[in-house]
């Protein structure tokens, strides 16, 4: 069975290729960026998903199913440019796959698509809407994305596509939202606050990601690993100082002070908790995680 | 947050240790419960609950010492005290010990501090998704269906009640849990409101900021009494007509309405123990 993995350079990408190749699968992959130290079964193409030349890859290589990780975080991408990856990506993603006969889509989403606010409940189900776009709009792009992504399910329903909305990852690769977040030695946190984070290890997200392939999951789901843990155990367990800093401080001095740059909708993502119940992703796979929530930090503290 | 700041009452931390959480290796349960935070924070609010003030429980046998239950009863005072003490009890009086999880207002969570604090001893913002997970669960919720407006009663009507919410009701057929009654006396004198400032409030970011006898928002020593009564259950789905749900609502109401009476009784003397029905 061919896959074709959009966004494959990436860390989750090179990863779910791996592993995709490891149980078989034949890996055929799109990304602007390179990936130099690529195994050779793997055929690349660099190419922007919005262009012509990938929808070259989906007519030539007509792939059986497609992993769709080509979307950006305000983390990795500044400009205004963000938005039209994110949406007009997954517009041609959804595009190809139909125009091209790809039997399977995955979505590879996140689960900070519901927000997070003072009063929003620990696990989210799949059925609850987005609620702080309009208090984080670096976020609506993103949420936008997975709404735009679960369409597929009613436009083209003889795709089996799954949008998968994923906690943030974290392992050895130390990269991805929460990585960066705990990059330096100090870790500044909004003094008074300390929301539960759920995250998973990379490695076992990217088997989620196999796993929703090999179940053929029609649908929108959840995954998460281990129970979730507050922000302040993580930074400790991660080896940095938690440096709990007011409010109106973080507000003023983000970008400046040591702080991080984040968008003032982050701030609320340091407050409260965007906690997700993967249930129905367990039922319809039989999914397990491997790595519980100290090895999963381990792996991320003590990778060189 | 609490680090080392209090110290933990090993009789505190055993009863903690007693109750019915899954902890991670972090100490932490799924819905973000600190073992050790939760140790330190009780220890020292155990000081206030037997020495600041003093509550006279009865009926405690009559919360489900396992499985679901939600305990509905008054509020009486400016602040939630009640609440406290209705922890409290469960907590340090209860055997087994239970945590229930009571359904704070919005507000609360806003406060830092308050945030991290609710946090990590499970009390969430009342929302009824958190809620049915919760029962579903099998845990104890605490709700307060007078809400803000129960806590807003001056003195003078400390123990009285007004409009009930239907949510707890509704939460309850569909949950299928029993209802844990309760009514709570003293509030009032504890901390004797005068006046509520709403439009200082609103600045502030509360509901309403209460003005008591002497000015101050600091309750003085008292003596509460919380009664539990036994335990009403009710059939359907959760779905029904509001009528039929406010009628059950005025069931729950009129027992809480008399569990206040017996407590004001036992509070003046009138009664004593063995004349109350729970």
């Amino acid at each position: 069975m061919k896959v074709l993995v959009t966004g494959i350079s990436g860390m989750l990408g090179r990863i779910t290729a791996l592993k995709l190749l490891k149980h078989g699968y034949e890996v055929i992959g799109i990304d602007r960026r390179p990936w130099p130290e690529a195994p050779e079964a793997i055929a690349l193409f660099q190419a922007d998903i919005r262009k012509r030349p990938a929808e070259d890859v989906f007519r030539t290589h007509r792939p059986d199913a497609a992993i769709h990780m080509a979307t950006v975080t305000h983390l990795v991408h500044k400009s205004p440019d963000r938005m039209r990856v994110n949406l007009y990506g997954t517009r041609a993603f959804i595009h190809h796959c139909h125009q091209y006969g790809v039997k399977q889509a995955v979505f590879a989403g996140r689960h900070t698509f519901y927000g997070a606010a003072a009063d929003s409940p620990l696990y989210h189900t799949e059925d609850e809407p987005p609620i702080s776009t309009h208090t984080f709009p670096e976020l609506a792009d993103l949420v936008a994305a997975d709404l735009y992504a679960a369409s597929a399910l009613w436009r083209y329903p003889g795709i089996a596509t799954a949008v998968l909305r994923i906690v943030y990852t974290l392992g050895p690769s130390k990269h991805g939202t929460l990585a960066s977040f705990l990059k330096g030695p100090n870790v500044p946190l909004v003094m008074g606050f300390d929301p539960l984070f759920h995250f998973i290890h990379e490695d076992d997200a990217a088997t989620a990601i196999v796993s929703a392939l090999a179940h053929k999951l029609h649908g929108i789901y959840n995954v998460s690993g281990p129970t979730p843990v507050p922000l302040s155990t993580i930074v400790r367990a991660a080896g940095r100082r938690a440096i709990p800093v007011p409010e109106s401080i973080f507000k003023l001095g983000v970008g400046r002070l040591g702080l991080p740059h984040l968008p003032a909708g982050a701030i609320d993502h340091l407050k409260y908790p965007i906690v997700v119940d993967s249930e129905a992703f367990r039922r319809a796979t039989r999914y397990s995680y491997e790595f519980d929530e100290r090895e999963t930090i381990n792996s991320f503290r003590t990778a060189r | 947050m609490f680090d080392k700041l209090l110290p933990i009452d090993p009789e505190v931390a055993a009863r903690i240790e007693a109750l019915d959480l899954q902890f991670n290796k972090f100490g932490v349960d799924p819905y973000g419960i600190d073992k050790t935070d939760l140790k330190r924070f009780v220890s020292a609010f155990a000081w206030i609950y037997r020495f600041y003030f003093k509550v006279d429980v009865f009926g405690i046998k009559n919360v489900p010492s396992t499985g679901r239950g939600i305990l509905v009863g008054n509020h009486s005072g400016g602040v939630a005290i009640d609440g406290a003490m209705v922890m409290g009890s469960m907590l340090l009086d209860a055997e087994p010990p239970r945590l229930p999880h009571a359904m704070i207002d919005k507000f609360i969570h806003e406060f830092p501090g308050a945030s991290q604090l609710m946090s990590r001893t499970g009390q969430f913002t009342g929302n009824p998704d958190q809620a049915a997970r919760l029962l579903r669960a099998e845990r104890l919720i605490l709700a307060f269906p007078e809400g803000a407006r129960g806590t807003a009663k001056l003195a003078k009507d400390a123990d009285s009640l007004v409009g009930f919410g239907t949510g707890f009701m509704r939460l309850a057929l569909e949950t299928k849990s029993p209802i844990v009654p309760f009514g709570f006396v003293g509030g009032g004198d504890a901390l004797p409101t005068i006046a509520n400032l709403k439009r200082l409030g609103r600045l502030l970011g509360v509901p309403y900021v209460p003005i008591t006898k002497w000015g101050l928002l600091i309750p003085k020593p008292t003596r509460f009494q919380l009664l539990y009564g036994k335990p009403m259950t009710f059939e359907g789905t959760g779905h029904e007509r509001d009528e039929a749900v406010e009628s059950m609502v005025g069931q729950v109401k009129e027992r809480i309405r008399g569990l206040i009476r017996q407590g004001r009784q036992l509070r003046e003397k009138e009664i004593s123990e063995e004349d109350l029905v729970l």
